[in-house]
């Protein structure tokens, strides 16, 4: 099946920095990918280039064979494109309510979800929807950061790190939610740095060091060792 | 009774001040940006509505009407064309960049229109007064002040209960955010400077009736319009109202002491706030 969603050859800079070294990647239809990688990586660089945050050569990354890596955020978005970025983002101005709301602001696409979609698979946020953004527990901002990214209804949902400084418990119930997303057709890229969690959800699986992919495969294909060797960069 | 009136005059005139504060408070809220060549727009709006009545033989309120679509561009323009270029981490470069504005915005009003002394007139309503339980009050300071207030009404209203004012608010809070969400910040900073500019044109209304005004002023009415922001507290509206009335009635109780106190009463009572409450008397409390 053609990918909807590749990168190639995708490199990143910040100033003399370059923190990408030609990364490829592909996201099928439907597919879950996650992303590993230790800290420092480039996974949340190579979020950022696809949703449009870095620029890019048009081609280095393509949305159903469309050339996007020259578009803007808002252009991204616009194709189906949408992100839970990496420290949540919730905007502290605004409700619980408000921030789900500004996630579907330019784009509402046509699929199932909505408020009413959102507050049935966590409740709880229908309960505090008048509170601040930011005025709720760790999981919960995290839970309106996902339901944001999917008011747009979009066909790729980027997650990065979903569990930083989570509990266990609540990275699980995160998680729980996922196959309620899963089932509604969007594909979906998590970045993750616990790799058990990483392997439980993921079709296939990338890690990522230093800037470049240094293993792909699914689960049960990859081995412990592959993927220390992978991850730290041990020589093999 | 007479300390009652003087208190009644302060507070009405403290509904123009905080008129030439709104849209500074507003773009302020949303973008950062310290306007300084705020007091010059209005002047230019002020102008604008000259221009209009005189050339259409119009009543300076029907002019206005015409001058608001037009302020709204102009904002838009200036904006789009200009500020948005200067914004970012720095402060320096907008302060600057609109330091220069307010140097090219009087010097070209100058050549267009001199440095004579103007006024819009509106005719009768000018002279009348009603009673208010007892003090007598100008028909024309009574509707600037509800002006005032229906305007910051309207821009919380937007500011807080629609979809504009959440981009409003969002944009301010995380510029990079709300690219991920489908909005242009310089868009939404071009709507708030075209905003900022209808509420600068209803306030050169009320300034060209109720004074002279020359292109030269509008350094001075910036003046007032910050101490209201500042006094108010940065990013509140209904703060900008409270603190144009301080002004207001510090002036006008300076005023009933010794005349030429007037001004000075109103900067004094800015430093006498500042002193007392450095954030002002509504902070946003984010900020
Ligand atoms: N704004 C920036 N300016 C300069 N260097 C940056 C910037 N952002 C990231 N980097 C560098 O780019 C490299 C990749 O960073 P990135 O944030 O993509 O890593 P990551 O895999 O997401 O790590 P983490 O797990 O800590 O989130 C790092 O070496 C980082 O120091
Ligand atoms: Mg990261």
């Amino acid at each position: 099946m053609e990918p909807i969603l590749s990168t190639h050859g995708l490199t990143a800079h910040y100033g003399d920095f370059q923190a990408l070294f030609g990364v490829d990647i592909d996201v099928r239809q439907g597919e879950t990918i996650a992303i590993i990688g230790a800290n420092g990586a480039g996974k949340s660089t190579l979020m950022r280039a696809i949703t449009g945050l870095l620029q890019n050569a048009p081609d280095a990354i393509t949305l159903r064979g469309e050339g996007i890596g020259a578009l803007s955020a808002p252009e991204v978005l616009e194709r189906g494109i949408s992100m839970v970025p990496e420290g949540r983002r919730l905007f502290p101005s605004l409700s619980v309510e408000e921030n789900l709301l500004i996630g579907g602001h330019t784009r509402t696409g046509n699929g199932v979800w909505n408020l009413e979609t959102v507050y049935e698979i966590v409740p709880i946020l229908k309960e505090r929807r008048d509170h601040p953004g930011t005025a709720l527990s760790g999981g919960q901002q995290q839970m309106v950061a996902i339901g944001r990214a999917l008011m747009s209804n979009p066909d790729v949902l980027l997650c990065d790190e979903l569990s930083l400084g989570l509990a266990p418990v609540v990275i699980k119930e995160i998680y729980a939610s996922f196959p309620k997303i899963k089932e509604r057709g969007a594909s979906v890229v998590v970045v993750e740095q616990d790799i058990g969690q990483a392997m439980k959800i993921a079709d296939r699986v990338y890690c990522m060091m230093e800037g470049r992919v240094t293993l792909q495969g699914r689960p049960d294909e990859l081995s412990r060792e592959d993927i220390h060797n992978a991850y730290f960069g041990v020589a093999s | 009774m007479i300390w009652i009136d003087t208190l009644v005059q302060g507070v009405l005139l403290g509904g123009l001040y905080a008129l030439f504060a709104a849209g500074l408070s507003l773009v302020f809220g949303v973008m950062r940006l310290v306007n300084l060549a705020h007091g010059d727009l209005i002047v230019l709006a002020a102008f604008v509505i000259l221009s209009v009545a005189t050339a259409l033989n119009l009543n300076p309120f029907v002019a206005a009407v015409i001058a608001i679509p037009v302020m709204f561009a102009v904002g838009w323009v200036l904006q789009t064309y200009l500020l948005n270029r200067v914004l970012g981490d720095d402060i320096l470069p907008p302060l600057l960049v609109t330091f220069g504005l307010s140097v090219v915005i009087q010097n070209g009003l100058l050549e267009l229109f001199s440095a004579d002394s103007r006024k819009l007139t509106a005719g009768s309503i000018e002279a009348e007064s009603v009673s208010l339980g007892g003090v007598t009050v100008g028909v024309m300071p009574l509707l600037t002040f509800v002006s005032a207030v229906l305007v910051i009404f309207a821009l919380n209203q937007i500011f807080y209960r629609t979809k504009l004012g959440r981009a409003f608010r969002a944009t301010s809070d995380d510029r990079e955010a709300v690219g991920l969400m489908g909005i242009r910040p310089n868009n939404v900073f071009a709507i708030a400077t075209g905003i900022a500019m209808v509420v600068a044109t209803i306030a050169a209304l009320y300034l060209g009736i109720r004074a002279n005004f020359d292109p030269s002023i509008g350094p001075a009415r910036l003046l007032y319009a910050f101490e209201a922001v500042i006094i108010g507290g940065l990013g509140s509206l209904w703060g900008t109202l409270a603190g144009g009335v301080i002004i207001g009635v510090s002036q006008a109780l300076g005023a009933a002491i010794n005349p030429e106190w007037q001004i000075l009463s109103g900067h004094v009572a800015f430093v006498v706030v500042l002193l007392v409450r450095p954030r002002g008397l509504f902070p946003r409390s984010k900020d």
